[in-house]
Protein backbone atom coordinates (compact mmCIF):
# COMPACT_ATOMS: atom_id res chain seq x y z
CA UNK A 1 0.00 0.00 0.00
CA UNK A 2 2.83 2.36 0.53
CA UNK A 3 4.31 1.59 -2.70
CA UNK A 4 0.84 2.65 -3.95
CA UNK A 5 0.81 6.11 -2.21
CA UNK A 6 4.03 6.59 -3.49
CA UNK A 7 3.07 6.24 -7.00
CA UNK A 8 -0.01 8.19 -6.42
CA UNK A 9 1.87 11.31 -5.36
CA UNK A 10 4.69 11.22 -7.95
CA UNK A 11 1.65 10.76 -10.25
CA UNK A 12 -0.69 13.35 -9.06
CA UNK A 13 2.13 16.13 -8.75
CA UNK A 14 3.31 15.16 -12.45
CA UNK A 15 0.12 15.53 -14.14
CA UNK A 16 -0.54 18.68 -12.30
CA UNK A 17 2.63 20.09 -13.46
CA UNK A 18 2.07 18.76 -16.87
CA UNK A 19 -1.67 20.35 -16.87
CA UNK A 20 -0.10 23.95 -15.19
CA UNK A 21 2.07 23.90 -18.51
CA UNK A 22 -0.41 23.14 -21.04
CA UNK A 23 -2.21 26.67 -19.91
CA UNK A 24 0.62 28.36 -19.39
CA UNK A 25 3.45 27.51 -21.98
CA UNK A 26 3.58 30.13 -24.67
CA UNK A 27 4.61 27.76 -27.31
CA UNK A 28 1.74 25.51 -28.41
CA UNK A 29 3.61 22.73 -29.81
CA UNK A 30 5.58 22.15 -26.12
CA UNK A 31 1.95 22.62 -24.49
CA UNK A 32 0.63 19.92 -26.65
CA UNK A 33 3.69 17.61 -25.75
CA UNK A 34 2.69 18.50 -21.69
CA UNK A 35 -0.85 17.63 -22.29
CA UNK A 36 0.79 13.88 -23.57
CA UNK A 37 2.75 14.04 -20.32
CA UNK A 38 -0.35 14.72 -18.43
CA UNK A 39 -2.32 12.08 -20.26
CA UNK A 40 0.22 9.62 -19.38
CA UNK A 41 -0.13 10.43 -15.64
CA UNK A 42 -3.87 9.80 -15.58
CA UNK A 43 -3.22 6.44 -17.23
CA UNK A 44 -0.96 5.91 -14.05
CA UNK A 45 -3.19 7.61 -12.04
CA UNK A 46 -6.35 4.55 -13.27
CA UNK A 47 -3.63 2.21 -12.56
CA UNK A 48 -3.38 2.97 -9.19
CA UNK A 49 -6.82 2.73 -9.24
CA UNK A 50 -6.74 -0.30 -10.16
CA UNK A 51 -8.39 0.15 -13.29
CA UNK A 52 -5.83 -1.52 -15.60
CA UNK A 53 -8.47 -1.99 -18.96
CA UNK A 54 -8.89 1.81 -18.81
CA UNK A 55 -5.45 2.99 -17.86
CA UNK A 56 -4.72 0.86 -21.32
CA UNK A 57 -7.77 2.20 -23.31
CA UNK A 58 -6.54 5.37 -21.79
CA UNK A 59 -2.84 5.20 -23.42
CA UNK A 60 -4.41 4.35 -26.78
CA UNK A 61 -6.96 6.60 -27.55
CA UNK A 62 -5.31 9.81 -25.83
CA UNK A 63 -2.06 9.24 -25.56
CA UNK A 64 -1.84 7.63 -29.37
CA UNK A 65 -4.92 8.67 -31.57
CA UNK A 66 -6.27 12.50 -29.93
CA UNK A 67 -2.95 13.44 -29.52
CA UNK A 68 -1.71 13.08 -32.83
CA UNK A 69 -4.77 14.56 -33.81
CA UNK A 70 -3.80 17.81 -31.82
CA UNK A 71 -0.16 18.00 -33.23
CA UNK A 72 -1.49 17.96 -36.42
CA UNK A 73 -4.19 20.11 -36.02
CA UNK A 74 -1.31 22.17 -34.79
CA UNK A 75 0.97 21.99 -37.76
CA UNK A 76 -1.73 22.67 -40.39
CA UNK A 77 -2.65 26.07 -38.73
CA UNK A 78 0.71 27.31 -38.18
CA UNK A 79 0.44 29.23 -35.07
CA UNK A 80 3.10 27.98 -33.50
CA UNK A 81 4.96 30.57 -34.15
CA UNK A 82 2.31 32.98 -33.01
CA UNK A 83 2.41 31.29 -29.49
CA UNK A 84 -0.62 31.20 -26.96
CA UNK A 85 -1.58 34.89 -25.76
CA UNK A 86 -4.24 34.82 -22.85
CA UNK A 87 -7.13 36.91 -23.80
CA UNK A 88 -8.08 40.16 -21.94
CA UNK A 89 -10.14 37.45 -19.32
CA UNK A 90 -6.99 36.22 -18.04
CA UNK A 91 -7.81 37.71 -14.39
CA UNK A 92 -11.57 36.66 -14.40
CA UNK A 93 -11.11 33.39 -16.18
CA UNK A 94 -8.28 32.93 -12.70
CA UNK A 95 -10.48 33.98 -10.08
CA UNK A 96 -13.40 31.77 -11.37
CA UNK A 97 -10.79 28.75 -11.69
CA UNK A 98 -9.94 29.56 -8.11
CA UNK A 99 -13.36 30.22 -6.69
CA UNK A 100 -14.62 27.12 -8.65
CA UNK A 101 -11.55 24.90 -6.87
CA UNK A 102 -12.37 26.65 -3.24
CA UNK A 103 -16.35 25.40 -4.14
CA UNK A 104 -15.84 21.91 -4.88
CA UNK A 105 -12.76 21.20 -2.18
CA UNK A 106 -15.12 22.84 0.28
CA UNK A 107 -18.20 20.55 -0.83
CA UNK A 108 -15.94 17.41 -1.28
CA UNK A 109 -14.16 18.24 2.08
CA UNK A 110 -17.81 18.43 4.18
CA UNK A 111 -19.32 15.13 2.64
CA UNK A 112 -19.29 11.60 4.34
CA UNK A 113 -18.65 9.39 1.83
CA UNK A 114 -19.77 5.61 2.20
CA UNK A 115 -16.45 4.36 1.37
CA UNK A 116 -16.86 1.07 0.72
CA UNK A 117 -14.28 -1.60 2.85
CA UNK A 118 -13.87 -3.95 -0.31
CA UNK A 119 -10.99 -4.65 -2.20
CA UNK A 120 -11.43 -3.48 -5.77
CA UNK A 121 -12.04 -6.42 -8.73
CA UNK A 122 -9.09 -7.43 -10.37
CA UNK A 123 -8.42 -7.71 -13.41
CA UNK A 124 -11.33 -5.39 -14.92
CA UNK A 125 -11.74 -6.23 -18.03
CA UNK A 126 -14.41 -9.28 -17.96
CA UNK A 127 -16.43 -7.76 -15.78
CA UNK A 128 -16.61 -4.19 -17.84
CA UNK A 129 -17.04 -6.87 -20.75
CA UNK A 130 -20.10 -8.14 -18.96
CA UNK A 131 -21.44 -4.63 -17.95
CA UNK A 132 -21.22 -3.38 -21.54
CA UNK A 133 -22.49 -6.65 -23.70
CA UNK A 134 -25.13 -8.35 -21.21
CA UNK A 135 -28.81 -7.56 -21.49
CA UNK A 136 -29.03 -6.01 -18.16
CA UNK A 137 -26.00 -3.64 -19.04
CA UNK A 138 -25.25 -0.69 -21.22
CA UNK A 139 -25.93 -2.31 -24.52
CA UNK A 140 -27.89 1.14 -25.79
CA UNK A 141 -25.36 2.97 -25.20
CA UNK A 142 -22.90 1.13 -26.69
CA UNK A 143 -25.03 0.52 -30.37
CA UNK A 144 -25.64 4.58 -30.06
CA UNK A 145 -21.66 5.24 -29.59
CA UNK A 146 -20.72 4.36 -32.93
CA UNK A 147 -23.12 5.97 -34.66
CA UNK A 148 -22.06 9.15 -32.57
CA UNK A 149 -18.13 8.23 -33.96
CA UNK A 150 -19.61 7.25 -37.49
CA UNK A 151 -21.74 11.28 -37.38
CA UNK A 152 -18.30 12.56 -36.07
CA UNK A 153 -16.18 10.42 -38.65
CA UNK A 154 -18.41 11.93 -41.43
CA UNK A 155 -18.77 15.76 -40.21
CA UNK A 156 -15.01 16.24 -39.62
CA UNK A 157 -14.47 14.42 -43.61
CA UNK A 158 -17.07 17.43 -44.89
CA UNK A 159 -15.70 20.19 -42.59
CA UNK A 160 -12.15 19.57 -43.98
CA UNK A 161 -12.79 18.52 -47.62
CA UNK A 162 -11.44 21.12 -50.29
CA UNK A 163 -14.29 22.40 -52.03
CA UNK B 1 -2.83 6.44 3.15
CA UNK B 2 -4.28 8.17 -0.15
CA UNK B 3 -8.05 7.33 0.03
CA UNK B 4 -11.30 9.00 -2.29
CA UNK B 5 -10.44 12.37 -0.98
CA UNK B 6 -7.28 12.52 -2.92
CA UNK B 7 -8.76 11.49 -5.76
CA UNK B 8 -11.30 13.96 -6.11
CA UNK B 9 -9.05 16.83 -5.05
CA UNK B 10 -6.44 15.66 -7.78
CA UNK B 11 -9.76 15.98 -10.31
CA UNK B 12 -10.65 19.05 -8.86
CA UNK B 13 -7.23 20.80 -9.17
CA UNK B 14 -7.16 19.25 -13.01
CA UNK B 15 -10.87 20.84 -14.12
CA UNK B 16 -9.69 24.13 -12.79
CA UNK B 17 -6.77 24.35 -14.48
CA UNK B 18 -8.65 23.24 -17.63
CA UNK B 19 -11.08 25.43 -16.88
CA UNK B 20 -8.76 28.50 -16.37
CA UNK B 21 -7.08 27.32 -19.98
CA UNK B 22 -10.70 27.57 -21.67
CA UNK B 23 -11.97 30.61 -20.38
CA UNK B 24 -7.98 32.99 -20.60
CA UNK B 25 -6.50 31.57 -23.78
CA UNK B 26 -7.00 32.85 -27.52
CA UNK B 27 -5.75 30.11 -29.62
CA UNK B 28 -8.89 27.67 -30.33
CA UNK B 29 -6.35 24.57 -30.28
CA UNK B 30 -5.32 25.14 -26.72
CA UNK B 31 -8.81 25.84 -25.51
CA UNK B 32 -9.54 22.44 -27.29
CA UNK B 33 -6.73 21.13 -24.85
CA UNK B 34 -7.86 22.69 -21.82
CA UNK B 35 -10.95 20.49 -22.45
CA UNK B 36 -9.74 17.44 -23.32
CA UNK B 37 -8.01 18.24 -19.44
CA UNK B 38 -11.60 19.10 -18.14
CA UNK B 39 -12.46 15.40 -19.44
CA UNK B 40 -9.59 13.27 -18.22
CA UNK B 41 -9.94 15.40 -14.34
CA UNK B 42 -14.12 13.79 -14.47
CA UNK B 43 -13.02 10.51 -15.76
CA UNK B 44 -10.13 10.44 -12.41
CA UNK B 45 -13.38 11.34 -10.19
CA UNK B 46 -16.00 8.53 -12.07
CA UNK B 47 -12.77 5.81 -11.30
CA UNK B 48 -12.71 6.90 -7.90
CA UNK B 49 -15.68 7.03 -7.46
CA UNK B 50 -16.27 3.36 -8.73
CA UNK B 51 -13.01 2.31 -6.71
CA UNK B 52 -13.95 3.75 -3.64
CA UNK B 53 -17.87 3.36 -3.18
CA UNK B 54 -19.05 0.96 -5.37
CA UNK B 55 -15.78 -1.44 -5.94
CA UNK B 56 -17.39 -4.71 -7.02
CA UNK B 57 -20.04 -2.80 -9.78
CA UNK B 58 -17.57 -0.95 -11.76
CA UNK B 59 -20.45 1.63 -13.11
CA UNK B 60 -18.01 4.57 -12.59
CA UNK B 61 -15.53 2.45 -15.46
CA UNK B 62 -17.95 1.92 -17.92
CA UNK B 63 -19.08 5.71 -17.81
CA UNK B 64 -15.46 6.65 -18.66
CA UNK B 65 -15.55 4.70 -21.31
CA UNK B 66 -18.56 6.40 -22.93
CA UNK B 67 -16.90 9.89 -21.99
CA UNK B 68 -13.63 8.64 -23.90
CA UNK B 69 -15.82 7.91 -26.56
CA UNK B 70 -17.48 11.10 -26.85
CA UNK B 71 -14.25 13.02 -26.35
CA UNK B 72 -12.79 11.79 -29.40
CA UNK B 73 -16.05 12.62 -31.79
CA UNK B 74 -15.58 15.84 -29.83
CA UNK B 75 -11.74 16.60 -30.70
CA UNK B 76 -12.37 15.23 -34.34
CA UNK B 77 -15.19 17.46 -35.05
CA UNK B 78 -13.26 20.53 -33.37
CA UNK B 79 -10.48 20.09 -35.19
CA UNK B 80 -11.76 19.56 -38.45
CA UNK B 81 -14.06 23.21 -37.60
CA UNK B 82 -10.90 24.63 -36.18
CA UNK B 83 -9.11 23.66 -39.47
CA UNK B 84 -12.05 24.77 -41.84
CA UNK B 85 -11.87 28.53 -39.77
CA UNK B 86 -8.03 28.79 -40.39
CA UNK B 87 -8.56 28.03 -44.19
CA UNK B 88 -11.21 30.70 -44.39
CA UNK B 89 -9.87 33.25 -41.84
CA UNK B 90 -6.26 32.58 -41.95
CA UNK B 91 -6.16 32.43 -38.07
CA UNK B 92 -7.64 30.44 -35.15
CA UNK B 93 -7.82 33.63 -32.28
CA UNK B 94 -10.90 32.87 -30.60
CA UNK B 95 -11.27 36.67 -29.94
CA UNK B 96 -11.65 37.29 -33.67
CA UNK B 97 -13.82 34.55 -34.81
CA UNK B 98 -17.07 36.97 -33.56
CA UNK B 99 -18.56 36.95 -36.29
CA UNK B 100 -21.75 35.11 -34.65
CA UNK B 101 -21.57 37.67 -31.54
CA UNK B 102 -23.88 40.51 -31.80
Amino acid sequence: MIGLDIAFWILAVVGVMAALAVVLLGDVFRAALSLVLCFLAVAGIYITLSADFLAAVQILIYVGAISVLIILAIMLTREVQRGSPANKLRIPAFIVAILFFGGVAYALLNTTWQVSATPPLEPTTPAIAGLLFSEGGFILPVEIAPILLLAAIIGAIVLVREK
Amino acid sequence: MVGLEHYLILSAVLFSIGLYGALAKRNAIIILMSIELMLNAVNIAMVAFSRYIVPLLLTGQVFAIFVMVVAAAEVAVGLAIIISIYRHRETIDATKIDLMKW
